[in-house]
């Protein structure tokens, strides 16, 4: 297909653009199979290079011959554009929408694109199972790396390698993965170093409503667990919801057949209500007409916070059985690609002192959520303004990313990326130039989709130290410490960063932010300055010695 | 002391709310300005003082297995939990709290008994530390059209006003003194702001005695005399503070508001702030909602609606905004009033000044204004056992406008949400004369100043704790007028007052304390690098502050009750493992402090608090009072 055929008019002159924050602009509306681009033609204005893929939905007006088209994007900006003749108007319209909503991925923008700088450190081949196994061997010998889903057979939502304990062999994992939903057997997350403790993530068990029960499951699990040791199961969903699964063929892990492990249920929502939920929130955030009353009991219905308060009280749990309670942990909800991988992911931030700089984030997310089969494309698909019936869109990314906001609000010095850093990855998980959220699954953006052949990675460009600059804290100062946040309503805060980026102007923000930037650069200048003075005294003092000597 | 019934009682638990440590068991000592609590247990010998005039609810409850219940409650929002053996004992403390807390007599008050170790002359000079006439002078009066009338000397014409008062040239004494008749209490229009740029003023009064029709020719050419001293402006505004069915309510009692028809050239307004009664109950709802144990996020966001806090201070700050862009944009003088005068017109005055003139966002333009507009013109504190009718939350709004306004201007403020925090306290506690009595006739007779402190020397003197690293005066943001946003997401709940003492609560780091020690290195290194060069072997090994944090961090980092008593190992299991690391963080912050700052060190030797410091010592008020007065508090702790 031809991204001509989509375009029906590609260029409209006088096209007036209103942006949030910025003054309006003339000029000439173009698009491309790609952008929808608006260039004023003057050399200091600024123009809108917008991806398609960013719209979330387009609503038209008319008043006379002028038409508007109200531009709603997935990073929840609105701008509107003015188009003179009805016609242009109309057919600009459909063009956008035909080109946002495009079925193919290979269609997308990040097959076309060409980086316009050198790509020095690859992203495609920074973080690979085997180089996550070497780090894990040099800890321990109780694990192996399993090529059972080499060909994406076993589970087709996880990668080629996982690792899993090293008693149990491929056919024993083959065994567990049909008693398991999507295929997904339990394996290793994350190994505690402090104390040998791990956590584990897997599917639901398919106990069905007679059930069902599998020795190799248990015999997998239990191989996870030291003599005489008991574990926690995390089941992220409430006992009556993980009742109702069991109608559907699911269930979960029966206390009879596994009396080494103690359940707990937690109350993490399923993804239409979250985006359900995003929805409200951002509906909220954009009335302008809003009462204090309004406005604090729409943030109220929303549910945003709430969510937030349970995923992040569900990772705390995890992290507070593994490190305070001496338990390993196995974390699973329906299909164990959302809310168990938000606690796993979550519960590492809060352990793992590496997962706070800027290499261990990318790795987490790589781990976690690429790799372990996160549906990007899926829930990605649409956002906050998305009408009609949403099919499988959620916002389950965000809201990790929400809940480190959070932590790192709360720890603002041990991070070594800032709000800007998690702001970024919210953008490209919606839409971007890279391959690296494509796809849904490993075995379909590494295999099928040959994305790290034919895309370039966010982590190529992320990693280029002209960018790393912008996404580092100043504050930053590494803390080898477990950081337990605090999950009580008053310690959570609104993501202000994401929800009201374009509704109130940051400025005075912005230029505290630089403020305390300059404060912290300019004591390290001094610092230096001090540490070679005192570098050439020394000097001195060890040249002048031998003469003072008689 | 003849109201002290039990000085001692041993074998007191002190349950910590916040958190899932298991409880300290200490005595509890009661002596005439303090109740005292002493941890017996941990080697980390650790205590909590509270000042019996920031008690404001003592209250029993029902009994439990360990013994008698006692809940204190106090101004600043702390509560403390404890549990005494015997009933008797438990009988006894609450009586002695009740009275001790509750006092009957100004002279009762804990400022006249509070004895710092200054001399006379210098307590005098800490009275003249800021100086009300100086003040005005800066603003640019007097002038050629607004002077100091003789008219209230000996407080004749109005006994809740102070004598030197600005009111225009052109109004004379006749005029002034049928305007004072025509108002209530007898508190006629009289200067509170001057903008020397736009000439404008903003002046305040009580209601005007207009009834459904009475006139007075005086007050109306009172008004006509502030409007005239404004030479560039046409009209003047009228702001009635209160709701219009408030206001007109009052009519029928013979008060009332100006009617346009009557005074020529004003244009009338109303804002519509609630009065004191409302706004009471408003904060008592935000107080049960803070107080709320592990509320789900639902429970707190509804009681956060369901208070209707957030909603007054969103209109008083709109008020303030109202005023400053009227003096400031369109130049135009504004007359604020409410009934008496003293509440939501001093709130609203205080703000719009807060919004208008970067020198009150300096410490000393704070204290300034806290000096022409709070004590020259007083709301009404409670600290007598009196009509708690009367009590009011007037002047915590005015400082959570000024918290909220801190948080869309970061950088344009020279003092920090500690200052506000600490003075929140020092209002409430009456450890100093300032906020003592209704007028300044009453501190006059009471002999305020030769028998209490003032405060505004300390805090200047420990001004650095309260310092806010980002502020330059250099900085645009700095300049000129504050346009805040009043949408209402602007608005957010103050962690930092109402939960104050749920340490749980808070960021476990904290950027201020970040950014003032790494400014507090940055100076230190300016000084040694502008000195000598031999100078520079002298300094201890460079270690970089954000270092400091590590241990500031985790002596506050554990985790809370994240499993609602799921976890077999609970939080019994914990505490050998906690007190090894928080020992060890102990000693680290020890020598942080040492290192950082040597002056601090009489603030270490008595801390109080029973949760952890910043390293900046000034963060918790309880101790710095608690360590402030521990001279005199030893004696009546020893006799005790």
């Amino acid at each position: 297909m031809e991204f001509a055929e989509l375009i029906k008019t590609p260029r409209v002159d006088g096209v007036v653009l209103h942006r949030p924050f910025l003054p309006t602009v003339e000029g000439t509306l173009c698009l491309t199979g790609h952008h929808l681009i608006l260039s004023s033609r003057q050399d200091n204005t600024e123009e809108l290079w917008l991806l398609h893929s960013n719209i979330d939905a387009i609503e038209k007006r008319f008043i006379g011959s002028l038409g508007t088209i109200i531009v709603k994007c997935k990073d929840l900006r609105i701008i509107q554009l003015d188009i003179p003749g009805m016609e242009e108007c109309l057919n600009i319209a459909s063009s956008i929408e035909a080109l946002s909503t495009l079925d193919s991925v290979s269609l997308m923008y990040p097959f076309f694109y060409r980086p316009m700088f050198e790509v020095i450190e690859d992203g495609w081949h920074l973080f690979s199972p085997e180089e996550a196994f070497k780090d894990l061997e040099s800890m321990t010998d109780e694990w192996r790396l399993s090529e059972v889903n080499k060909d994406f057979t076993v589970c087709p939502s996880y990668p080629s390698l996982v690792t899993v304990p090293k008693d149990i062999d491929d056919d024993t994992l083959c065994k567990a993965a049909a008693f398991r939903h999507g295929g997904r057997f339990p394996v290793l997350s994350y190994y505690h170093k402090k104390n040998g403790m791990v956590m584990m993530r897997a599917g639901q068990p398919l106990t069905g409503t007679n059930g069902r029960r599998c020795k190799e499951d248990e015999k997998l699990i239990n191989a996870t667990l030291r003599a005489g040791k008991r574990g926690y199961i995390i089941d992220t969903r409430t006992i009556a919801v993980a009742q109702q699964a069991k109608a559907r063929g699911g269930g979960f892990e029966q206390e009879a057949n596994y009396p080494q492990w103690r359940r707990i249920h937690k109350a993490i929502e399923r993804s239409n209500i979250l985006q359900e939920s995003l929805i409200k929130l951002v509906e909220a955030c954009n009335d302008q007409s809003n009462s204090m009353d309004r406005w604090l009991s729409k943030l109220e219905a929303s549910n945003w916070q709430s969510h937030v308060k349970e995923i992040l009280t569900t990772a705390c749990l995890a992290a507070q059985c593994i490190d305070r309670s001496g338990a390993s942990v196995l974390v699973h909800g329906t299909e164990g690609t959302d809310s168990t991988l938000q606690v796993t992911s979550l519960a590492q931030i809060i352990l793992e002192p590496a997962c706070r700089t800027i290499r261990g984030f990318q790795a987490l997310v790589e781990r976690e959520w690429l790799q372990a089969g996160h549906p990007f494309q899926q829930r990605c698909a649409q956002s906050a303004y998305s009408n009609g019936k949403p099919r499988s869109e959620a916002p389950v990314f965000l809201l990790f990313l929400d809940c480190v906001w959070q932590i790192l609000r709360q720890f603002p010095c041990s991070f070594q990326f800032n709000e800007h850093f998690l702001i970024t990855l919210f953008e490209h998980a919606y839409a971007s130039q890279f391959g690296t959220f494509l796809g849904n699954s490993a075995a379909e953006s590494r295999v099928k989709l040959k994305l790290s052949r034919k895309t370039v990675s966010l982590w190529s460009w992320v990693n280029r130290p002209q960018e790393l600059e912008r996404f580092v804290n100043p504050l930053y100062e590494p803390n080898s410490l477990v950081i337990w946040p605090s999950v009580a309503p008053q310690s959570l805060l609104l993501w202000e960063g994401v929800f009201l980026r374009w509704n109130r102007s940051t400025k005075f923000l912005d230029e505290a932010y630089e403020e305390m930037v300059h404060i912290i650069e300019y004591n390290k200048e001094l610092q230096n300055k001090v540490n070679s003075l005192r570098r050439q005294l020394a000097q001195l003092e060890t040249e002048d010695s031998p003469l003072q000597t008689p | 002391m003849e109201h002290i019934r039990l000085p001692k009682v041993e074998r007191v638990q002190l349950l910590d709310r916040g958190s899932s440590r298991r409880a300290q068991v200490g005595t509890l000592y009661l002596t005439a300005s303090h109740t005292i609590f002493v941890d017996n247990e941990t080697e980390v010998c650790s205590e909590i003082w509270v000042l019996h005039s920031l008690v404001c609810n003592v209250e029993k409850q029902s009994v439990t297995a360990f013994g008698y219940p006692l809940l204190i409650q106090c101004k600043n929002f702390q509560v403390i939990q404890l549990i005494i053996p015997q009933e008797n004992d438990c009988n006894d403390v609450l009586m002695s709290l009740l009275r001790l807390s509750r006092a009957k007599r100004y002279e009762e008050l804990y400022c006249f008994s509070f004895k710092p170790n200054i001399d006379k002359a210098e307590r005098d000079q800490a009275w003249d530390f800021i100086d009300l006439r100086a003040e005005y002078s800066r603003m640019g009066v007097p002038n050629k059209l607004w002077h100091v009338s003789p008219i209230n000397r000996e407080y004749r014409v109005c006994d809740t006003y102070p004598t030197d008062l600005f009111v225009p040239k052109s109004a004379t004494l006749p005029v002034i003194v049928g305007s004072s008749k025509f108002r209530s209490r007898g508190r006629f229009p009289t200067l509170s702001y001057y903008c020397k740029e736009t000439q404008a003023a903003i002046c305040r009064s009580s209601q005007p005695l207009s009834g459904f029709s009475a006139r007075c020719l005086e007050d109306e050419q009172m008004l006509e005399a502030i409007m005239k001293s404004n030479p560039g402006s046409r009209f003047m505004y009228v702001v009635d503070t209160r709701p219009k069915l408030n206001a007109m309510a009052n009519r029928a009692t013979g008060k009332g508001y100006e009617s346009e028809d009557n005074y020529t050239n004003i244009k009338f307004q109303f804002i519509g702030i609630e009065n004191i009664h409302v706004m009471r109950n408003s904060q008592q709802k935000l107080i049960e909602v803070s107080d709320l144990r592990s509320p789900s996020m639902g429970e707190f966001l509804l009681g956060l609606e369901n208070s209707d806090w957030l909603k007054h201070i969103q209109t008083i700050l709109t008020a303030g905004k109202f005023i400053s862009k009227a003096v400031a944009e369109e130049g135009v003088s504004v007359l604020v009033h409410c009934s008496d005068g003293w509440d939501r017109t001093a709130q609203v005055c205080s703000v719009a000044c807060i919004l208008l003139d970067p020198y009150y966002r300096t410490l000393k333009g704070f204290m300034g204004t806290y000096l022409c507009d709070r004590m020259a013109f007083p709301y009404r504190y409670s600290h007598l056992d009196e009509d708690p009718k009367e009590v009011s939350p007037v002047i915590d709004q005015f400082l959570e406008c000024v918290w909220q306004l801190m948080e869309q201007f970061p950088c344009a403020f020279e003092y920090n949400e500690r200052f506000l925090i600490s003075i929140h306290n020092h209002i409430h506690s009456c450890q100093y004369g300032n906020f003592v009595c209704n007028s300044e006739k009453e501190r006059k007779d009471l002999g305020i100043r030769e028998k209490t402190h003032s405060l505004w020397p300390h805090m200047w003197k420990n001004k650095s704790d309260f310092v806010n690293p980002l502020f330059r005066p250099d900085h645009s943001q700095t300049q000129g007028v504050l346009r805040p946003l009043t949408t209402p997401y602007c608005f957010k709940f103050w962690r930092g007052l109402y939960n104050h003492f749920d340490r749980g609560l808070h960021p476990r780091q904290s950027v201020l304390d970040c950014l003032m020690a790494v400014k507090e290195e940055t100076q230190q290194l300016e000084e040694l690098l502008a000195h000598c060069p031999e100078n520079y072997s002298d300094l201890p090994a460079s270690k970089h502050p954000l270092k400091l944090f590590k241990a500031h961090l985790s002596s506050a980092n554990s985790p809370q009750d994240y499993t609602g008593g799921i976890l077999s190992t609970g939080p019994k299991d914990w505490p050998v493992q906690q007190r090894e690391t928080e020992s060890t963080e102990l000693s680290l912050f020890g020598d942080a402090t040492k290192s950082s700052d040597p002056d601090n060190s009489d603030q270490e030797s008595g801390v109080a608090d029973f949760s952890c410091h910043s390293s900046s010592g000034g963060d918790s008020f309880p101790s710095e009072d608690s360590v402030k007065d521990a001279d005199s508090d030893e004696a009546a702790f020893n006799t005790a």
